[in-house]
Order: structure tokens, then C-alpha cells, then sequence
């Protein structure tokens, strides 16, 4: 009789389970504590609803691999090959930490390239970011048909975007689907130093003042807070407490450029429908913390990519 | 005997339906909402998440002047209406989709850089006794090419 019990509470108490995770599951976001614990949600009642709305799952979204190249090349910066990590370098990478920063860094640079249509560098950098993909288990993420495609589309700008901006999603949203945010922030914050690295190396001091790519690198400062949100999301595992403390030493150089600016003003331009934020920005950053960014940056990617 | 059995056999269905569900919202996102960004470039991030009727979610990200953008956030059919705003650092309110129709995408472009907030709220049917509905929710970023 015992025995039946136990074995009957057992089932019961994996299918709560069961339930719970099917309601209360997220995908690539942090969410609040109240919510890890809801699971069935009983009728006529106010107070769980009232919960729900407190509920919170919250997203901290860097700029993406693509984005930071982007940004980068409309800045009119040049291109220059000897900044992105090299391709021989993947067979260092063995552990999870390693993979993941340099998945990230090889989808920046393969961002980088295909933004300036290197066309051989492209199908490299793809390959170097699938050899890190399939290290860390990411099934599916990029397949060799896809480095096929690549090959086949290789003068066809609009197709590569695609094709990165599709890769980078399978990676980010499986490591996200299979409960492994750590990684999926390393994945990320390696897209985003990278970017950082190749834009503070590719300014020309001569031309400081009204650089636009110095201007870039200023606005970094705004996502500084969300790096370190993202990244304390996953606070406690060895391999992100490493890199909160990296994070930090940038931090402390960002907060000596000061940004200032004016109230945002919505007006909609009614022949394309968009919608344009008016504000007037002022920013201050000296010669020399505009150096010791680009120094601390760089030790940090050199930490990475070693 | 019998339960040592079941117990790793059941855990296992747990394990594979809750990937199946994320899963889901995943296809949901590249089929349902990825089209929705229409010219624009899929920056290639991925949020997307289970919601409850009633449930918000929150989204911080830094957007950068002189470019061009499309925010995508596309809900399940079985959801009610998905409400987002846009909210400045000062907590000021820049759009609502309450005002346009609960429409899906909205298109905006910087003066200058701004990190903005996003906030998205599955609507609520309003109906003491009903079991809430819960499905996927997704929020894409693109922006346009520049040459």
C-alpha cells in the first residue's frame, strides 16, 4: 500500500513538474524570481493574476555581431584583415569558455568581412565559427549546407547577411532553448568586445575630433549596464564571474566619458511612417581615455582570443 | 522495480516536451515574425518567451543614431492582443501600439544614440474563471543596410 503511494505521489509530483515547466519556461531572457515558481494556475483568482502582471522576464540585448559591423562600416571606417582573430587560431579553443567568446568573436569578424565583401575571409570565418559551434554541442546551428550556400551566394551582399544573421540566430536561441544562458552571454559579449576592439584599433588619432567611428565607440558606454545585467543573470559560474571582473575594468574607463542628453521628442514623418527620436547629444571623451579604453580593450580580446 | 523504470522514462518525456515548447517558439519566430521585418536586417538576436495572458515582459537595448529600424513583435493567435511601448531613460512613454491599432512593427530611426526600454504586455481577456491563455511571443530587431 506504501509502496503504491509512493509510487503514485512520484508520478504526481514529476507531471506538476511537467506542467510547471511547460508554463513557466523562457527562451533567451532572465526572468524574476516570483516567476520560477508558478506553475498551475487555479480559476477565480485574482491574486495569481495580479501576479502574473508582476511576473517579469526580462531581455538584455546587446548589439549583435552584425549590428556592431554595421555600425562600424557606417562609420566609414576601413577595413583591415590583421585585426580579426585568425583562422588557425581555432584549435586552441577547447574549453566551453573559449568556444563560446570566440564563437562570438568569429561571427563578428565573419560579420566584418561580409559587410566588406571579402569573399574568401567570409567562408573562412564561417567555418571557424561552425568548428566552435559544433565544440560546444550547438546542433544545427551551422551546417555545412549553409557554408555551401554561402559559397554559392558569395557575390550576393543581401544573401550573406541573411545567412549570418540566420546562423547567429540558431546558435543564440538553442543555447537559450536548452537552458544554457551562461554560454549564450559569453557568446555575446565576445561579438561585442570584438567589435569594440576592431573599432578602437581601426581610429586614426590624427583624425580625433568629429570621428565618427570615435562617436561609435562613445555610444558603447550606453550598453555598458546591460553587458553587466546579462552577464550577472548567470552570476555564480566561474567562467562569467571571470568576465564581470574584465567587464569591470572597462566599466571604471566608460564612466570617464560623460554623456549628456537633451528630453526625446517623437515626430512621425507621415510619407514613410517612421517615426524619428529627436535629442541633442553632448559627449566628452579625451585623447587619452579614448588610449586607455583602447588599451584595456585590447587586453581583454587578447585575453579572449590567446 | 516498476518506478525506477517510469520515473527516468517520464523525466526524460518532461525534458523533450519543455525543449519541444521552446522549441516551438523558435519556428514561431523565424516563420511568424522574422517576415514581418520585411527590407529590414535581422540584427540575428533572439528574444522570444512563453507568455500568460497578463504577463509583461521587459527588453533593454541601446540603439545608435542615424540608423534605420524596425521593431517585430508578433504574438501567438491564441493570445489576446500583445501591447509594447517604448520608453525613454526618463521613463517617458516614445510609442504605444495601443494607439496604432496594436500594430506588429513600428519603425523609427535616432538623432542620437539612446539605450530605450520595451515593454510588452499580453492583453487580457478579462474573464473571471477562464484558464489564461499562454503562448509564444517573439521581439525582432532589423535595420537597413547602409552602402
Amino acid at each position: 500500500m506504501n509502496k503504491k503511494y509512493g509510487i503514485s505521489s512520484g508520478i504526481l509530483l514529476l507531471a506538476l513538474l511537467f506542467a510547471g515547466m511547460l508554463i513557466g519556461c523562457s527562451s533567451g531572457g532572465s526572468k524574476a524570481a516570483k516567476d520560477e515558481t508558478a506553475t498551475v494556475i487555479p480559476k477565480d483568482n485574482t491574486a495569481v493574476y495580479e501576479d502574473i502582471k508582476q511576473a517579469e522576464k526580462i531581455f538584455n540585448a546587446l548589439p549583435s555581431p552584425l549590428e556592431s559591423a554595421m555600425l562600424i562600416k557606417s562609420a566609414g571606417a576601413k577595413f583591415d584583415n590583421a585585426l580579426l582573430n585568425p583562422v588557425g587560431n581555432v584549435s586552441k579553443y577547447v574549453t566551453n569558455k573559449s568556444m563560446a567568446l570566440n564563437l562570438g568573436i568569429y561571427t563578428c569578424d565573419l560579420s566584418f568581412a561580409s559587410m566588406y565583401e571579402q569573399t574568401q575571409l567570409i567562408i573562412d570565418c564561417m567555418s571557424s565559427a561552425k568548428k566552435m559551434a559544433d565544440g560546444l554541442g550547438i546542433l544545427k546551428a551551422i551546417e555545412q549546407s549553409k557554408i555551401d550556400e554561402l559559397e554559392e551566394n558569395i557575390n550576393n551582399s543581401e544573401k550573406i547577411m541573411e545567412i549570418v544573421s540566420e546562423t547567429f540566430m540558431n546558435s543564440n536561441s538553442y543555447l537559450a532553448d536548452n537552458g544554457q544562458p551562461a554560454i549564450a552571454a559569453m557568446v555575446l559579449v565576445g561579438g561585442w568586445i570584438e567589435g569594440l576592439y576592431i573599432s578602437t584599433q581601426l581610429v586614426d588619432m590624427k583624425d580625433f575630433n568629429g570621428n565618427k567611428l570615435v562617436g561609435r565607440i562613445i555610444d558603447q558606454k550606453l550598453s555598458i549596464d546591460i553587458l553587466f545585467n546579462l552577464l550577472n543573470s548567470s552570476k555564480g559560474n566561474p567562467a562569467v564571474d571571470e568576465l564581470l571582473v574584465q567587464i569591470q575594468q572597462l566599466k571604471v574607463v566608460f564612466d570617464k566619458i560623460k554623456i549628456t542628453t537633451s528630453a526625446i521628442r517623437p515626430e512621425v514623418d507621415k510619407n514613410t511612417n517612421t517615426t524619428i527620436l529627436k535629442s541633442e547629444v553632448k559627449t566628452d571623451m579625451t585623447p587619452e581615455v579614448f588610449k586607455e579604453l583602447s588599451t584595456v580593450v585590447e587586453e581583454i580580446r587578447s585575453s579572449f582570443i590567446k | 522495480m516498476r518506478i525506477n523504470r517510469i520515473i527516468p522514462i517520464l523525466a526524460l518525456f518532461i525534458v523533450a516536451a519543455t525543449v519541444n515548447v521552446d522549441a516551438q517558439c523558435k519556428a514561431f519566430a523565424k516563420k511568424v515574425c522574422l517576415p514581418e521585418l520585411g527590407p529590414y536586417v535581422h540584427d540575428g538576436n533572439y528574444h522570444a518567451a512563453v507568455l500568460v495572458e497578463g504577463e509583461e515582459a521587459e527588453l533593454y537595448k541601446t540603439f545608435y543614431s542615424d540608423m534605420e529600424y524596425r521593431v517585430a513583435i508578433c504574438g501567438e493567435d491564441k493570445l489576446p492582443n500583445v501591447e509594447f511601448k517604448v520608453l525613454d531613460a526618463n521613463k517617458n512613454v516614445l510609442y504605444s501600439n495601443k494607439d496604432a491599432n496594436f500594430a506588429k512593427t513600428w519603425d523609427f530611426k535616432l538623432q542620437s544614440s539612446q539605450q530605450l526600454k520595451l515593454i510588452v504586455k499580453v492583453s487580457s481577456f478579462n474573464a473571471p474563471g477562464d484558464t489564461p491563455a499562454s503562448g509564444c511571443v517573439s521581439i525582432m530587431f532589423g535595420f537597413k543596410m547602409k552602402k
